[in-house]
């Protein structure tokens, strides 16, 4: 791979490394609003793999004119509206249930939720 | 004159309606009992009526439905499946009248289910028997086990559920891991899986898939007890008598070498096997499993556990007789499929009123005890002499014929292990019956008076010695059917 | 048009209307009765597109009469008319069973959003099957993701709410990789028709972003099916979920998610050469053998019934995705037919433990000790799913075995065969676990007083046992249709 190919993809290298961000914080922390966090910006980096090829350079929004010629393409920015509508949703009802668990457990650490569900003898046992 | 589908239909219904109708009697025990015989009357007579229309060369079938694209659940009555279903509704009735009379002597619980499942294993048993393709007797082949459970482990105790586990565990094991593959590669090669005379696979295979199939239906058939695969037969004595004569004589054990005789028969064709040699590791294995099990069987002072092994060794030799693929020794195979029937029912009934009356289980206990139930150790005697294969009892018949046809085919080693097993039978049965007439009785048991078991318990199992006499002076019609099923 | 013609969307409105509805009346028993008639006209709706299809093949309907592939496309075929039958049947079945059944589990007050929530899920459940649309799929499935979330959450038990919590970060992983996939096919493609996808790919075998999209497709697909090792959320989701919902997920949830897999992989890639680019078969024969063992064998060492069927569960899928990997028409019919198969007998089995739930108050082996003699007929109903899973002939399971064996016989791969056969013994060994606690130990003093549930749990519980056993001894239904959807799926003509 070349060195210019590489830069000229690099909206390509930013939408990785938001997902990659993303899908290691999911894993590594235990707190849940921080998961939470974690899929949040993993579900962003997807709008950004629609967008990008989305965008024509000079292009303009899609509206049939005699000045225009070159149009960018309407449908990504649709799909991802539809995307972010359930992204919202989806941290949303995480968030609840991270309210609710705080309620029941008294905490939203992973850890201790384990600690308390299958006691301290069984602590380091993967769940 | 009812038409030969109605009788077939009628044979497979009747024992699952009398289910029925037991299970809603079941707080009337003498209206329980009462559908209980009345149902094994029924069905002995609509079994029987069948037997001379097979005589005569015909062969009703029955298709019901296919259950898978090409598979039916389809029946043909051809001879040995008439043999086997005029054995086990015979001694339905005779086995029912034992079990009142054992289940009652003994203030046995949960006497409904047991005669409820009894009735479904008949009625599996005549499905197996009647069944006219592998998949057919495949389906009632499981249903048999699974119906059957319930009864071996009827007492609930941790030894019953031991038992059943290992009863369960060797049965469904070997029909899933090796029969079904069996039945499936069967149907993948040859297309079909119906029972014909001369088999379906004639050239389809090799002589090493051959062979290779044979031994998965061999092993896959369990419930013949061919060694290593045998140890549900023992573990299953747990369970009350008449349900040990039920496996061993009704429907279970002659169920699995019914299996064996009929897929050698009519899957895989005595001259398929013969031309391309398969058979001869199945000789060997029931040979040695002829002599391991009479070992064994010799050495038990458990009553039901010598018999359990004497009932594995005269299980191979239905399969040795099978595996010899003369006419003669297969005709032999038929036949000890009845035989052993009669004579070890007759066996069990009475190692099951000896424990009724007297509460014993092991040999050395039974000093003496011929004087006091001189009907049961003599029906005891008759069954010994059937099964060690001395006239006038039935078991002769098929040695006999089984020697003839292992003679003629010079096999000289089988020969030999006839002779050998014949003298193990008797080391393990003339001590039980020279105890019973000829030692004095303990000074113990002088204190415990008891006279013979209930009179059911002693109609039936001299029902079932003079079945055995019988068979050897009367052989005409088993012997009718074994010819029929050779002549095609 | 006719009312006919509006059959496919109505499919799917039906239901989805009747959410916010049930939500407006804020009554528990106008929400019950309002989504009750939901799924029962999707149920009757799908009877009508299934004999429709066999009729006359594929029904393409546009939405809103834009035509594909510009406009959403809904496509009703062999495949999906079966599976959506199956979800509209389970659903219709399952419905009646939860107003009985929630009673015990869920706040009073909350009755309405539960009906809401349960016609949501069987709204996506319905939406990714007639779809014929990637990005449409999608939505579909996180609106069915979402609310079974939900769903999971309302259980009684606090860890409840963690076992939702954990699907629901598994489930969006998964999800979000479906969208990366469909993503990169929109980019080489410029189409998210799955059919027109399918035929444009095909100059495009090669190329990488393709192969990353059947990558990131598979991932995300086999997380949502619970495929081994990607099962983690399913034992605790099942486990703790209410009854009700046990059943309807355990029966559709990841059988449609199987769909959504064997819809990408032979109607989208299935067309082109990338198969032999990557070694799927062997993957997914891998995958399938680890899974049918593994979860097997853990599932002998569980003594909650519901995280011990659960295992099962994940066992079965291996079934499934064993038939996918032998690409034949053989294995893909086991596939499709056990999907069915196992659908109806995990979901008879979930429903009848709910039963024993209501009555012994849990359904840990210790607890449902003796329960043979305090609910024999619902222990019967048990043994019988039991026998199911391991596959005794006369109940569906044996069926979906016999394909199995058949495909694994076809490819002449006897050690196959063993294998199949074997884990089925594990199956009998995790269901006598069972049957030895429920009928040789004596119950619990204090459940003597136990009884059989009542009727609104065991009429639909019944039913779908009786589906189990008519299943396997009728198979006209189910196998000629899996073998009419593998035939189609692989381009075949019988």
């Amino acid at each position: 791979m070349s060195f210019s190919s590489f830069f000229s993809h690099y909206d390509y290298w930013v939408m990785l490394f938001l997902a990659m961000a993303g899908l290691y914080v999911v894993i590594a922390r235990g707190n849940l609003i921080k998961k939470l966090v974690g899929l949040a910006t993993l579900q962003t980096s997807v709008y950004l793999l629609y967008l990008v090829p989305g965008k024509l350079v000079g292009g303009t929004a899609p509206i049939v004119h005699t000045a225009f010629t070159l149009y960018s393409n309407p449908l990504p920015h649709v799909l991802i509206l539809t995307a972010i509508v359930v992204g919202v949703a989806t941290l949303a009802l995480g968030l609840a249930l991270a309210v609710r668990i705080r309620e029941e457990y008294g905490t939203i650490e992973e850890d201790e939720i384990l600690h308390i569900e299958l006691g301290p003898a069984k602590n380091e046992s993967p769940k | 004159m009812i038409g030969s589908e109605t009788l077939i239909l009628a044979s497979l219904s009747l024992p699952i309606v009398g289910a029925g109708a037991i299970a809603l009697c079941g707080r009337l025990p003498n209206l329980r009992e009462a559908a209980t015989l009345i149902t094994a009357a029924l069905l002995l007579s609509c079994v029987a009526p069948l037997l001379p229309m097979v005589l005569a060369g015909e062969r009703p079938a029955l298709m019901l439905f296919e259950m898978l694209p090409g598979l039916p659940i389809a029946f043909t009555v051809e001879p040995l499946g008439m043999l086997f279903a005029l054995v086990a509704s015979g001694l339905w009735i005779v086995n029912s009248l034992y079990s009142i009379g054992y289940m009652r002597g003994n203030n046995e619980e949960k006497q409904t289910r047991f005669y409820v499942c009894f009735a479904l294993a008949i009625a599996a048993a005549i499905g197996i028997a009647f069944a006219g393709n592998v998949f057919t007797l495949f389906v009632f082949y499981e249903l048999l086990t699974l119906v059957t459970y319930p009864l071996v482990t009827h007492h609930g105790t941790d030894k019953a559920k031991a038992g059943g586990r290992t009863y369960l565990g060797i049965l469904i094991g070997t029909s899933v891991v090796f029969l079904l593959p069996a039945l499936v590669f069967t149907w993948y090669v040859a297309g079909t899986t119906d029972f014909t005379p001369g088999g379906i696979l004639g050239g389809k295979l090799s002589d090493v898939a051959l062979a290779g199939l044979l031994f998965l239906y061999m092993f896959g058939i369990g419930k013949a007890a061919l060694m290593p695969f045998h140890r549900w037969l023992p573990a299953a004595m747990v369970a009350p008598t008449p349900v040990s004569a039920l496996l061993h004589a009704v429907a279970v054990v002659k169920a699995g070498v019914f299996s064996v005789v009929k897929v050698i028969v009519y899957v895989f064709g005595a001259d398929t096997l013969v031309a391309q040699g398969g058979a001869d590791w199945l000789t060997a294995i029931a040979g040695f499993t002829i002599i391991a099990a009479s070992i064994v069987a010799l050495r038990a002072d458990n009553l039901k556990r010598r018999l359990a092994y004497s009932t594995i060794g005269q299980l191979s030799y239905v399969i040795l007789a099978a595996a010899l693929l003369t006419p003669l020794s297969l005709a032999a195979a038929a036949l000890h499929i009845a035989a052993h029937a009669v004579g070890k029912i007759t066996l069990f009934f009475a190692a099951g009123a000896i424990y009724t009356a007297a509460h014993k289980t092991n040999v050395s206990e039974l000093d003496g005890i011929g004087r006091r139930m001189p009907w049961t150790m003599g029906a005891f005697a008759i069954g010994a002499l059937s099964m060690i294969g001395l006239p006038p009892a039935a078991g002769f018949v098929s040695k006999w014929y089984l020697l003839s046809g292992a003679m003629g085919a010079g096999e000289w080693a089988v020969v030999a292990v006839l002779l050998a097993s014949t003298l193990l039978n008797a080391g393990y049965f003339v001590p039980i019956v020279y105890r019973a007439f000829f030692r004095p009785p303990s000074a113990e048991d002088e204190h415990h008076p008891h006279g013979e078991a209930p009179l059911l318990m002693v109609v039936a199992l001299t029902t079932t010695a003079a079945a055995t006499l019988a068979l050897f002076f009367f052989p005409g019609v088993p012997l009718a059917l074994a010819q029929q099923m050779l002549g095609g | 048009m006719s009312f006919a013609e509006h059959l496919p969307v109505l499919q799917v409105v039906v239901p989805l209307v009747s959410a916010p509805l049930a939500v407006l009346f804020r009554d528990r028993l106008a929400a019950f009765l309002l989504v009750l008639a939901g799924s029962w006209a999707a149920f009757a709706i799908s009877i009508l597109l299934w004999l429709q299809v066999r009729e006359s093949g594929i029904i393409s309907y546009a939405i809103g009469s834009w035509p594909a592939p510009w406009g959403i496309e809904y496509r009703v075929d062999a495949l999906s008319s079966l599976v959506l039958m199956l979800v509209s049947g389970v659903g219709a079945v399952v419905l009646p069973y939860c107003r009985s059944s929630i009673v015990r589990e869920i706040r009073p007050d909350t009755h309405y959003l539960f009906y809401a929530m349960f016609a949501l899920c069987l709204t996506g459940l319905l939406g990714i099957t007639i779809t014929g649309d990637a990005f449409n799929l999608f939505v579909f499935l996180e609106i069915s993701s979402l609310s079974s979330y939900v769903l999971i959450a309302l259980g009684k038990d606090r860890r409840a709410l963690v076992a939702s919590y954990q699907y629901l970060i598994m489930g969006t992983i998964g999800a979000t990789f479906i969208v990366i996939g469909v993503g990169l096919l929109y980019v080489k493609t410029g189409t998210l028709n799955l059919a027109d996808m399918g035929v444009r790919l095909q100059d495009m075998t090669s190329h990488r972003p393709v192969l990353a999209a059947l990558a990131f497709l598979t991932v995300g697909i086999s997380l949502k099916l619970a495929l081994f090792p990607l099962h983690q959320w399913l034992p605790n989701a099942y486990a703790y979920a209410p009854s009700a919902v046990s059943a309807f997920l355990a029966a559709t949830a990841t059988k449609v998610s199987v769909y959504a897999l064997l819809r990408f992989y032979f109607s989208v890639f299935g067309e082109t050469a990338i198969f032999k680019q990557l070694p799927m078969e062997d993957l997914m024969l891998v995958l399938a053998l680890a899974g049918m063992f593994v979860a097997s064998t853990v599932a002998i060492f569980q003594n909650n019934l519901k995280r011990l069927f659960a295992y099962s569960s994940v066992a079965q899928i291996g079934y499934i995705a064993l038939g996918i990997s032998f690409d034949s028409v053989t294995g893909l019919t086991a596939t499709i037919v056990h999907l069915v198969n196992h659908a109806v007998t995990k979901g008879s089995l979930f429903l009848l433990l709910g039963a024993v739930m209501a009555s012994m108050g849990g359904v840990t082996l210790a607890r449902v000790q003796g329960v043979g003699r305090v609910m024999p007929v619902t222990t019967f109903g048990i043994v019988l799913c039991g026998l199911s899973l391991i596959g005794v002939p006369g109940t569906a399971g044996f069926v979906s075995k016999w394909y199995l064996i058949l495909a694994a016989l076809e490819k002449g791969q006897w050690w196959l065969v063993f294998l199949i056969v074997l884990s089925s013994l594990l199956a009998v060994v995790y269901v006598w676990r069972f049957v030895e606690a429920a009928y040789f130990r004596a119950p619990r003093a204090d459940l003597l007083q136990a009884r059989e549930a009542s009727l609104g749990l065991a009429i639909p519980a019944w039913i779908l046992v009786g589906a189990t056993i008519w299943f396997g001894v009728d198979t006209s239904v189910t196998v000629g249709s899996a073998a009419a959807a593998a035939n189609m799926l692989l381009g075949v003509t019988p």
